[in-house]
């Protein structure tokens, strides 16, 4: 045991296909970031950091920015982390600490059910029932009361930046639960025993030391919702609008890069084009690397002052 | 080395070709498995010589009509197999232009960029004829509304925000507008069904023309995108004030209330198959010489102003001449007998003056020097 044996020649054949599965999975992501990066060159090059700020997206004068597409990117991915994680780890607690086995195994299977629904019905009931939902009882209500506000502002539309957030929201919740769930379980009883042991309430147990125990795996499960949120592109282009420009308000319709993307591909009618939406395949990659790299660096500091 | 443009479309290439690879090798592995079941271990029925199999690409809007075609033809020619992928326009001209499909078909005409890109000469046969209708949806109102061109224009422009707008009231005498907002709903996806429709406003409003143009996807100053004629049909029905455009096939299956566009003669005209045939008979008395042509707007009584060809594309000189005479032949079939399905797919079939103009077409494409037909 321990030691890797080469002698045998299953062992050396098993030891073969990790090595060509792993070396597998980096191809696969060199090869897709170099077509990406090659079909956008042209304009890349072309706009320079101009494809970054500029805010038009115009296919017939062939002039195109990705920045409105970044902003709603990064606006909607936003408003659903900050519904989606109180609500993904406060359940995730529930199922782990507070809720019989029962119950929680139950429930358990109700929330991986939720993170397997394809994303395109969660696009149809959005469109169908939240859209309608929102314009019609929601927003009124919400502008009767803060209609001065510009986050509010605007016709009630049903569709926006806003209910693609929410919608977003409802579909990172799952993942969030479900990981944080794993990573609650993962914290040894005996520190819980010791706490209780202490006198501790059962608030006390788990601010004190389960939630210290389990952060970097509670952040890990943040991060996979952000990569769930950035990169929905079906449900999201059905809620959101389409509308190629930057508002401050929530109820105001907007675009997502993955979504302008899935919208215009196929019909990308000359070369210049097809580079400018190769453009906004980079500026998400980016986005998601970026962010990705940012939530690694949290876990180590976070590691650091808690260890 | 190559230049960054051609490279980008050789790999293009070699992705969609290797898609087509794949969908024929799906494609023949059910076809073996059919004919071995059928005829009782005759399985050498596959290899004879006069099998072809045509693969086109393009245009989803054709698709229903092709499939129809494919099955149609086939019964009387059951040696020819039509595949018809249906990737849209762009897809189709980007497939015909890199040579991995034997035809593409398309909503919008190829431009001259795209035609000098292809390197050899393409051919546009108008195959049947599109139309958009304008969807409405404004609660209240329950007679259909009378739209000029320019007040459509200035609606989509955005600078007609509000129903009960003189310029609006001014066509509609004795309806009751209500004081309501007006949400625009346009196609967030490229598509032919957008080209027509803007290509009609840009005929009807200088405005429009120069500020925004035409394409299968442009800047659109106002309103929301929704994907689809699904999506925007949906968008417009949920949303009290909306007007958006869907593609005339879906309006009639759908039953969507729409509304009078006002064609050059000063009627106002209901979308329906018989006033868009009436449409291309008007444009076809001076349509040019390769039919990359535009009909929105079309003179004649009782034509519907949004109206287009949908094109298949051929290459005029073929390469394997086999295959190009089952191509030849199949589409002669489809301007003639084919347009008798057309109807029943809520197609507006091709007029008269039209056919003579794709059966010289058909006539000119050659293999090897020698025309086909």
């Amino acid at each position: 045991m321990g030691r890797r044996s080469s002698s045998s020649p299953s062992d050396a054949a098993f030891h073969a296909t990790l090595v060509l599965a792993g070396l597998g999975v980096a191809t696969v992501l060199a090869g897709v970031a170099w077509e990406v990066l090659d079909l956008a060159g042209p304009a890349m090059q072309k706009g320079g950091l101009s494809f970054l700020t500029g805010t038009t997206w115009d296919p017939v004068a062939g002039e195109f920015g990705a920045l409105p597409a970044l902003y709603g990117t990064l606006l909607t991915s936003a408003i659903a982390l900050l519904v989606a994680v109180p609500l993904g780890i406060g359940s995730a607690v529930f199922l782990s600490e507070i809720a019989s086995s029962r119950v929680a195994a139950v429930a358990g299977v109700l929330v991986d059910l939720l993170a397997a629904i394809p994303s395109v019905i969660y696009g149809l009931w959005g469109l169908f029932v939240l859209a309608p939902l929102l314009r019609q009882h929601v927003q009124p209500a919400v502008q009767s009361v803060l209609g001065d506000v510009p986050l509010f502002a605007g016709p009630p539309l049903g569709v926006g930046y806003g209910t693609a957030g929410l919608l977003l929201a409802i579909m990172v919740i799952p993942v969030v639960t479900s990981v944080s769930r794993e990573v609650l379980k993962a914290v040894p009883d005996t520190q819980r025993e010791a706490a209780c042991a202490l006198g501790a309430t059962p608030f006390e147990v788990i601010r004190g030391t389960v939630f210290p125990y389990a952060r970097s795996g509670l952040v890990g499960a943040v991060v996979l919702g952000l990569g769930r949120a950035l990169g929905e592109t079906m449900a999201v282009t059905m809620v959101i609008g389409n509308r190629y420009e930057i508002s401050a308000s929530l109820f105001a319709p907007g675009y997502t890069l993955a979504a302008v993307i899935a919208n215009e591909f196929a019909e990308a009618f000359s070369p210049e084009y097809l580079s400018a939406l190769g453009g906004l395949a980079v500026v998400l990659l980016g986005s998601t690397l970026v962010l990705n790299a940012a939530a690694r660096l949290l876990v180590r500091g976070v590691r650091h002052g808690g260890g | 080395m190559r230049t960054t443009r051609t490279g980008t479309t050789g790999r293009f290439g070699i992705v969609a070709a290797a898609a087509v690879l794949a969908i024929a090798a799906v494609l023949a592995i059910a076809a073996c498995g059919k004919d071995q079941a059928g005829s009782g271990g005759a399985p050498a029925k596959v290899a004879a010589p006069m099998d072809v199999s045509l693969t086109g690409a393009g245009a989803t809007f054709q698709y229903p009509l092709m499939s129809k075609w494919s099955a149609e033809y086939g019964k009387a020619n059951p040696n020819v197999r039509v595949n018809y992928q249906s990737i849209g326009s762009g897809g189709g001209i980007r497939q015909i232009t890199a040579r991995t499909v034997q035809f593409g078909a398309t909503d919008g005409p190829m431009t001259d960029a795209q035609m000098a890109e292809a390197k050899a000469p393409i051919l546009h046969v108008p195959v049947t004829l599109g139309a958009v209708a304008v969807a409405v949806n404004l609660p209240g109102v329950q007679k259909s509304l009378d739209l000029a061109g320019p007040v459509l224009a200035d609606i989509f422009l955005g600078s007609i925000r509000r129903w009960n707008d003189p310029a609006i009231a001014k066509t509609n005498p004795g309806v009751e507008l209500p004081d309501r907002e007006i949400t625009v709903v346009h196609r967030s996806d490229g598509s032919g069904t957008t080209y027509i429709f803007v290509d009609f406003l840009s005929k009807v409003s200088v405005d429009w023309k120069v500020k925004v143009g035409v394409a299968t996807s442009v800047n659109w100053p106002a309103g929301l995108g929704a994907k689809g004629n699904e999506g925007v049909a949906g968008t417009v029905r949920q949303t009290p004030g909306a007007i958006g455009y869907v593609e005339l096939t879906y309006a009639l299956q759908n039953g969507i209330s729409t509304a009078r566009v006002q064609n050059p003669e000063g009627e106002f005209v209901a979308p329906s198959v018989e006033s868009v045939t009436l449409a291309a008979a008007g444009a076809s008395a001076n349509l040019p010489d390769d039919l990359r042509v535009s009909i929105t707007n079309a003179p004649g009584s009782g034509a519907y102003p949004i109206s287009g060809f949908s094109w298949v594309l051929v290459y005029r000189e073929q390469q394997d001449c086999d295959a190009a005479a089952a191509l030849a032949r199949f589409l002669w079939w489809g301007v003639h007998e084919g347009q008798a399905f057309a109807p029943a797919l809520h197609y507006a079939p091709l007029a008269q003056g039209v056919v003579a103009r794709c059966e010289a077409k058909l006539k000119s494409v050659t293999c090897g020097g020698k025309p086909l037909l």
